[in-house]
């Protein structure tokens, strides 16, 4: 299993191509009268123009609050939605439009673990067939004859005692449920595994077990992880990259030292600042920000930037032209016109003196000028 | 004691604790055999004061939260022993009539999930301004009046139209203002918060948060704050109660229990989760998951997940005491863990 993917993955670098590239995403759901309360019949514009990409053996942290589209982005890249608009990429291929055996075959190498353990697996199965089910439809990947060993292997590398191969989903926990659904997931040896909220529904105890159980096997595979969470510790514990979604789009993207402690979007750095911190010391460097307001309806997105109604940088510009997300010289691509890296959270408890630094709430115009000018 | 008609804010004579709760043992009697919820918990709370009562699911956190407010399922919930005193008065004992006057006067309560808990065939002022038709006998027309005002105290923007608006027209932190609107109506001495921010995103939740730490310093009432998330309880609690298996592990003031933990499984706790503040080093997570409350091991019941355990603790439980003044563990060694850090 090993070797098969790592040979794979090692083919993909060569060509310089990312594992998984997305380009210009847009999913909008019509909005149909009588269903939702408003009386206009509009789109809700889920997912709005998202771009990133994903390297072999990468963890890819997608962070937002809920509704701004990170699991219909999930569900793009599984291809179980049809994007409105824009491409993914796999390997360099375009697989938005595949069908049949294709399709198939993508499916193979992106597989999804959910966030509920109690309602991704089927009550009547046994978990050997659960994890064994894959196989059902992608039968080259293990010989027939091989199955069982293979399911009792698989629970093993998973953390789970073999002999629970015959029991059913009620009869576990839901940790030990969750490592089922990573267990079904590793059936096929995927190259990518899209994570959606996978410990979200679980105790701070299981979900520590869970967390280190993804890093290992990710070693030990060569996995890459779309790691979508609305826990900002737990997605800066386990990513590479992070890229924070807002109402539809990417507002910052970067390592996940830039959005940790180069926070340069209001909305990251309000993000940040709302995160509950337990030490003491840590907490009292904090820099906090209190966000007013709701999250507008993704029916009806503001025009220009669509945090600019609960930004405190607000100005004319934001209403009129929305930000691209681009590097303005924070180091990372931020989507706003008035990008400043501060760091709100401690980095490293030892030098508390740089996280102090509060941003203005009104910016000069000179500042405003040159930004705008650049 | 003095007399429940007292104002909520009055300080309670002698300065005895608003509310006294003392060795309350709960159990649920299943199909499956008796399921031993709340296992001798006691506590205190006094006017003003936050205290966390923290836990993963299944410790037993909020049947006590039940129990105080006289809501716990009965059956297959009993209360088997103890009592719990509000003004020196035992609620368990006191006649059903006098526990619902109580109820939403004196003690209150903020539940996990605002959608369920609202009736969403009422608007929200409707179901606010209940409290006061019930309570105090007010006219419709008044009630919708309070109602206005209670949902501008709680931060609702533009009260006044959307006071006829039903539960599902709000967001959820919204909904959760609601929710608290109708707890702090009759300015209750007590509010108990069972996770009131667990379905709310981050943003959201330091909003809910800040509310109700606004609204404790305006009011002067008493904050039960239930939750499993110790960052919340770092940030709001002046004490916190670790509960594990229906039973208090730790206790003590918030900022002293997590810089210096005095009981394994607090330790561990701390240990599992991953911090926005901390670059990602290997988490250590407590190993197994949490016992059977039907059958509980012997001794201590942490101890087979504790790394420290030995056959005393395999033997003994445990009783909560004194460490250093002002904190208490359930733990043989808590000398010693306390010293490992």
């Amino acid at each position: 299993m090993t070797t098969e993917t790592t040979s794979v993955h090692e083919t993909a670098g060569t060509t310089g191509e990312p594992l998984l590239r997305v380009e210009g995403l847009v999913k909008h759901f019509p909005l149909t009268q009588g269903i939702v309360f408003k009386k206009t019949v509009g789109q809700v514009r889920a997912v709005d123009g998202v771009n990133f990409t994903l390297a072999a053996g990468e963890t890819l942290g997608l962070v937002g609050e809920s509704g701004c589209g990170k699991s219909t982005v999930s569900k793009l890249i599984m291809q179980l939605e049809k994007p409105t608009a824009g491409k993914v990429f796999y390997k360099g291929k375009d697989v938005t439009n595949l069908s049949g055996k294709e399709l198939r075959r993508l499916r193979r190498n992106i597989q999804i673990i959910f966030q509920d353990p109690y309602s991704s697996l089927n009550p009547r199965m046994t978990v050997g067939d659960i994890v064994s089910e894959p196989w059902e439809i992608h039968a080259d990947v293990v010989p027939k004859n091989q199955r069982r060993q293979r399911v009792r292997e698989l629970l093993e590398r998973v953390g789970l005692d073999p002999d629970f191969v015959n029991r059913y989903p009620h009869q576990f926990s839901g940790g030990q449920r969750q490592r089922i659904g990573i267990a079904r997931a590793l059936a096929l040896q995927p190259e990518i595994i899209v994570c959606d909220e996978p410990v979200s529904a679980l105790d701070v105890s299981v979900q520590a077990q869970v967390i280190n159980l993804l890093e290992e096997l990710k070693q030990e595979f060569g996995l890459a992880y779309i790691f979508i969470a609305h826990d900002l510790s737990v997605v800066r514990h386990i990513s590479d990259r992070v890229a924070v979604m807002y109402l539809g789009s990417i507002v910052e993207v970067g390592t996940e030292d830039d959005i940790y402690e180069n926070t340069a979007h209001p909305y990251t750095q309000a993000l940040l600042s709302a995160v509950p911190v337990l030490d003491p010391v840590a907490r009292a460097a904090k820099t906090r920000i209190m966000l007013t307001g709701d999250v507008p309806s993704p029916a009806n997105p503001p025009s220009g930037c669509r945090f600019r109604t609960r930004c405190w940088k607000a100005q004319d510009i934001c209403a009129v032209e929305p930000p691209e997300l681009v590097d303005r010289g924070q180091g990372h691509p931020v989507a706003c016109h008035f990008a400043e890296a501060v760091q709100v959270v401690g980095g490293d408890r030892h030098v508390p003196e740089t996280t102090t630094e509060i941003t203005p709430p009104i910016e000069s115009r000179e500042d405003t000028k040159k930004r705008s000018g650049s | 004691m003095t007399s429940p008609v007292l104002s909520p804010y009055e300080p309670v004579a002698g300065g005895a604790p608003l509310l006294e709760v003392d060795d309350l043992y709960v159990e649920f009697r299943t199909d499956y055999g008796i399921v031993h919820a709340v296992n001798g918990i006691s506590y205190t709370l006094a006017a003003g004061e936050t205290l966390a009562i923290l836990g993963e699911s299944g410790c037993g956190k909020s049947v006590s939260a039940q129990t105080i407010m006289g809501i716990l399922d009965t059956p297959p919930g009993f209360v088997t022993g103890g009592e719990i005193r509000y003004k020196g008065r035992n609620l368990l004992t006191m006649p059903a009539k006098e526990q619902r006057d109580l109820r939403g006067e004196e003690i209150s309560i903020v539940f996990q999930d605002a959608l369920s808990s609202l009736n969403p065939v009422f608007t929200v002022g409707s179901q606010i301004g209940e409290m006061f038709r019930r309570h105090r006998g007010t006219s419709r027309k008044d009630a919708k009046k309070a109602a206005i005002e209670l949902m501008d105290r709680v931060r609702i923007p533009s009260a006044k139209e959307r006071v006829g608006d039903y539960p599902h027209q709000f967001s959820g932190g919204m909904r959760q203002r609601v929710m608290i609107a109708m707890a702090i109506a009759l300015d209750p001495a007590i509010l108990i918060a069972d996770e009131p921010t667990t379905a709310l995103d981050v943003t959201v939740q330091a909003q809910i948060m800040d509310l109700l730490a606004e609204l404790q310093k305006e009011t002067g009432m008493g904050l039960i704050l239930i939750t499993h998330d110790l960052g919340v309880v770092g940030e709001i609690a002046d004490r916190v109660a670790v509960m594990y298996a229906g039973r208090i592990v730790e206790t003590g003031a918030t900022d002293a229990v997590f810089s210096a933990p005095a009981m394994p499984y607090t330790e561990g706790l701390m240990a599992s989760i991953a911090r926005v503040d901390q670059k990602g080093q290997r988490l250590n997570p407590i190993v197994g998951a949490p016992p059977d409350l039907a059958n509980l091991p012997n001794g201590c019941p942490f101890h087979p997940r504790c790394p420290r355990a030995t056959d005393l603790c395999r033997r003994d439980l445990p009783e909560l005491l004194e460490v250093v003044p002002g904190r208490r563990s359930a733990c043989h060694y808590r000398d010693e863990v306390l010293r490992d850090h």
